[in-house]
């Protein structure tokens, strides 16, 4: 009687209650470890790029605590201790984009690393010297590449114009090609270079090789082979992050300060 | 039941009915987990966590499952642990899940999964299925194993991340993208079917001596 149309959606019903439950169970029971994970894997990054050495005999929110978490208002370019009610290790602005009121839509004109919305506040991480000053500051950054968004950090002296390191925690990009962003070698070939020229955004990426002899070199990073598009996404990304609706007025703020 | 039909049921798809050599099942993601040691073997560990239970847990309800939905219940039991197996190696083993990425919910569309359901779980007991389902999973491991050693040594100098080679070797970074591991599975089936010939399937055609048409006259031919 196996075949009956009772004991069918009986048999289904039953299968589907008792897969429900462990799919359920695991998915709840695990979240918490799960989302730390996330939480370090993050941290570990910021670390990195911000080039501190990870120390594998201490937590990674222990030697998280070195950096200094600040809330940025894009609008202003004021960081911000405190924002409505979010505490500032949990807060995630790519939530924030996904809310009308926490975030603003970038008019197409400007989209040009195609974000689609920008959150109204951002997290950065600042790591200060001895005395206090601006050591390095760690923004996060993201774009369109080829075929999704690339999402990373990058990490800029106090002088608030040379880059010291750039890391990708997310993309999509061809693996060997558009993925290579994650190559260290091509990572390193960042160091170094100035963001603006006379206040304008000039860091891009290049297609091929930067000339020895190019007066203009250190505005320029080599191009990853077979990946112009990716290079094109990074360039946009810098472009607007460094421009006026990203970090650009924060920039200009902190450098009045000091 | 004798304990040799237990044995069997484990030995037989190491290698003489392997999954990936024999059957060519699970191509695929032979081809996309391979190129690193590390995430190979935690990929091999969750294919054969997955194909054991869920041949042990379709072979437990055998005889309740109406054949009308038997391929969707199926599909329902190995998506779950799927799932189960995907959460917990995010919980645990985050680096390489980030590495495994889609991958492991692909397993859900691993044919030999599926494949051992239908053809062994459906009829077996339970523990007999259970062992099936290892030996399988074994069996595509070995192959896994193979093609990654061969291509993360080759390919990036490495093993487990580990430098081993000279310094004077050049890595050969075809071996790093997914096409190569056709090649050395070709290689790999060539090796065991030179071993094993009676795994050399029977051609489709026979291939003839070349024969000339004979020789017509226009008379013949009507014109």
């Amino acid at each position: 009687m196996n075949e009956s149309v009772l004991k069918t959606i009986g048999v289904a019903f039953f299968v589907c209650l008792v897969c429900s439950l462990i799919v359920s169970t695991s998915a709840v029971s695990l979240r918490d470890q799960q989302k730390e994970n996330k939480l370090n894997d993050r941290r570990i990054k910021v670390l990195e790029v911000a080039g501190i050495e990870i120390k594998p005999d201490q937590t990674v929110a222990e030697q998280f605590s070195k950096l200094e978490q600040k809330f940025v208002n894009f609008d202003t370019g004021l960081l911000m201790d405190e924002y409505k009610n979010f505490d500032i290790d949990e807060y995630d602005q790519l939530m924030s984009t996904k809310d009308s009121n926490l975030s603003s839509s970038v008019p197409q004109n400007e989209d040009i690393a195609i974000i689609k919305n920008r959150e109204n506040v951002g997290k950065i991480f600042i790591l200060r010297d001895n005395l206090g000053n601006i050591d390095k500051l760690v923004l996060p950054i993201r774009g369109y590449g080829l075929w999704g968004t690339l999402y990373g950090y990058i990490a800029i002296k106090g002088d608030f114009n040379t880059v010291t390191g750039i890391t990708y925690y997310e993309h999509k990009e061809t693996p060997g090609l558009g993925a290579e962003v994650d190559n260290d070698d091509w990572k390193d070939s960042w160091v170094g270079k100035k963001i603006y020229q006379n206040d304008e955004v000039a860091l891009t990426v290049i297609k091929g090789k930067v000339a020895s002899d190019d007066p203009s070199k250190i505005y320029k990073v080599d191009g990853l082979s077979g990946a112009t598009i990716t290079g094109r996404g990074v360039s946009n990304m810098i472009a607007y992050w460094f421009g006026n609706s990203g970090y650009s007025k924060l920039l200009q703020e902190l450098d009045y300060e000091s | 039941m004798n304990l040799k039909r237990y044995q069997e049921v484990i030995i037989k798809p190491l290698i003489d009915e392997n999954p990936i050599t024999l059957q060519i099942l699970g191509i695929c993601s032979a081809l996309a987990v391979t190129n690193n040691l590390t995430v190979t073997l935690v990929m091999c560990i969750a294919v054969i966590s997955v194909i054991s239970f869920s041949n042990l847990f379709i072979s437990l309800i055998r005889n309740y499952i109406p054949s009308s939905i038997r391929i969707i219940v199926q599909m329902t039991i190995i998506a779950s642990l799927v799932i189960v197996v995907d959460e917990l190696l995010k919980a645990y083993d985050y680096e390489t899940s980030k590495r495994l990425s889609v991958f492991v919910g692909l397993i859900i569309t691993n044919c030999i999964v599926m494949g051992r359901a239908e053809a062994f779980a459906m009829k077996e007991k339970p523990l007999l299925s259970f062992l099936d389902g290892l030996g399988n999973g074994i069996g595509y491991s070995i192959i896994l194993i193979g093609v990654a050693f061969i291509r993360e040594l080759f390919g990036a100098g490495t093993l487990f991340g580990v430098d081993v080679m000279p310094e004077w070797y050049m890595t050969n970074n075809l071996l790093l993208l997914p096409p190569s591991s056709f090649i050395i599975i070709g290689l790999f089936i060539w090796l065991i079917r030179s071993l094993k010939p009676a795994q050399i399937e029977e051609d489709d055609f026979e291939v003839s001596v070349h024969s000339t048409a004979p020789n017509l006259t226009k008379k013949d031919i009507h014109v």
